[in-house]
């Protein structure tokens, strides 16, 4: 196919496409009208059963929790599927960091890059650690805070070597970390079915203050779980891919 | 009625879906397809917007202040979540796809495939 039948092809599917959208649109009640009923019924309830202010977390984490149990899992398995899609492959050996191209000059990193990679390591440690302990309170999670958690481990790269990340995040290390998480959450459901509640059911204290650090029971565990299960896939992902820095093809 | 959300969903899923037809490259190819799920995050955050309501968060807001839906906030994070992961694996793929055939160019991949 050539690239004009391509955008052909594309134009006529892409008015048919908005055909559709417009004629979903007009079924729409319209920006700023939202009619519910869930919305509503969810913001009644929510902060009097969960103990729970954030209620987006009330939602994913209680509410909607064996959605994100899918979610999170399905994280846990693109984590794998990148391990076995950038594996060794026949004729790749690992040798060091050097460029291929001898008449290349790539200068090192500079040291402003460093200093504020480091300068930013630690204050990202806290903010992440501080998002992925606060789902029950604002928006904030495991999700959020996992992501930045994986980000301060992509500074310490930026500050060093590969070789200095792959120091800091062993594999075997990050791997039983994203299996704890993984299986945290889905154990947390399991307690609760061996205690004759329904799966996910939040069976631990709710605390008194809502929106504390300590409410809303079992939210702000499987946040916890969540948040070093997201922080372990990233830093998987980021280094499978880094790592095919160091491949080379035998003879090619 | 205002629409104008609405029109800048359809806006963003164009012009990520143009992008991804027409892409000459992998990767940009791929970026185009995380613009095209950019759209749904915009009309998911905008069929549950209320007009001057506050976000769905009660720790420094009474308690029962109207608030903006908050079932589709939390779809929304499921939806980044999901684009997180596809996106992890396509690149992956396009990695070995070059590794493979020396070329990132969609085009020239079809051909060699035959």
């Amino acid at each position: 196919m050539t690239p004009s039948q391509r955008r052909w092809i594309f134009l006529v599917a892409g008015a048919g496409l908005a055909a559709f959208y417009l004629w979903g649109l007009s079924g729409l009640p319209g920006f700023g009208n939202y009619p519910g009923p869930y919305g509503p019924a969810i913001l009644r309830i929510a902060v009097a059963q969960t103990n729970a202010t954030g209620v987006v977390s009330a939602i994913n984490f209680d509410y909607r929790g064996f959605d994100t149990v899918g979610e999170e899992f399905i994280l846990f398995v693109a984590a794998t599927g990148v391990a076995i899609v950038l594996r060794m492959l026949r004729g790749e050996r690992e040798r060091s960091a050097v460029d291929e191209a001898a008449d290349r000059n790539v200068p090192p990193t500079s040291s402003a890059v460093r200093m504020v990679a480091l300068l930013f390591t630690g204050p990202v440690v806290l903010a992440g650690w501080w998002l992925a302990s606060h789902a029950q309170t604002d928006p904030s999670g495991g999700f959020q805070g996992g992501v930045m958690l994986a980000t301060a481990f992509v500074l310490i790269y930026l500050s060093g070597e590969f070789l200095v990340f792959k120091r800091f995040s062993p594999a075997d290390i990050t791997d039983a970390v994203e299996a704890v998480g993984a299986g945290g959450y889905a154990a947390i459901g399991v307690s609760a079915v061996a205690m004759g509640l329904a799966y996910l059911k939040d069976f631990l204290p709710l605390g008194q203050v809502p929106g504390a650090v300590s409410s809303s029971g079992t939210i702000a565990l499987i946040s916890f779980f969540v948040g070093i299960e997201v922080a372990a896939a990233f830093i998987l992902i980021v280094a499978e891919l880094l790592e095919q820095t160091l491949l080379i093809r035998q003879g090619g | 009625m205002q629409v104008f959300p609405f029109v800048v969903v359809a806006w963003i899923l164009g012009v990520g879906l143009y992008g991804v037809v027409t892409s000459r490259h992998l990767v940009h190819q791929i970026i185009c397809l995380i613009v095209v799920q950019s759209s749904t995050y915009v009309l998911l955050l905008g069929v549950g917007y209320v007009t001057g309501a506050v976000a769905p968060y009660y720790f420094d807001v009474p308690n029962h202040t109207p608030a903006v839906d908050p079932v589709v906030q939390a779809c929304a994070l499921t939806d980044v979540v999901v684009e997180a992961a596809v996106t992890a694996l396509l690149l992956s793929f396009a990695i070995q796809a070059y590794k493979r055939f020396g070329t990132l160019d969609p085009q020239e991949l079809a051909e060699l495939k035959g």
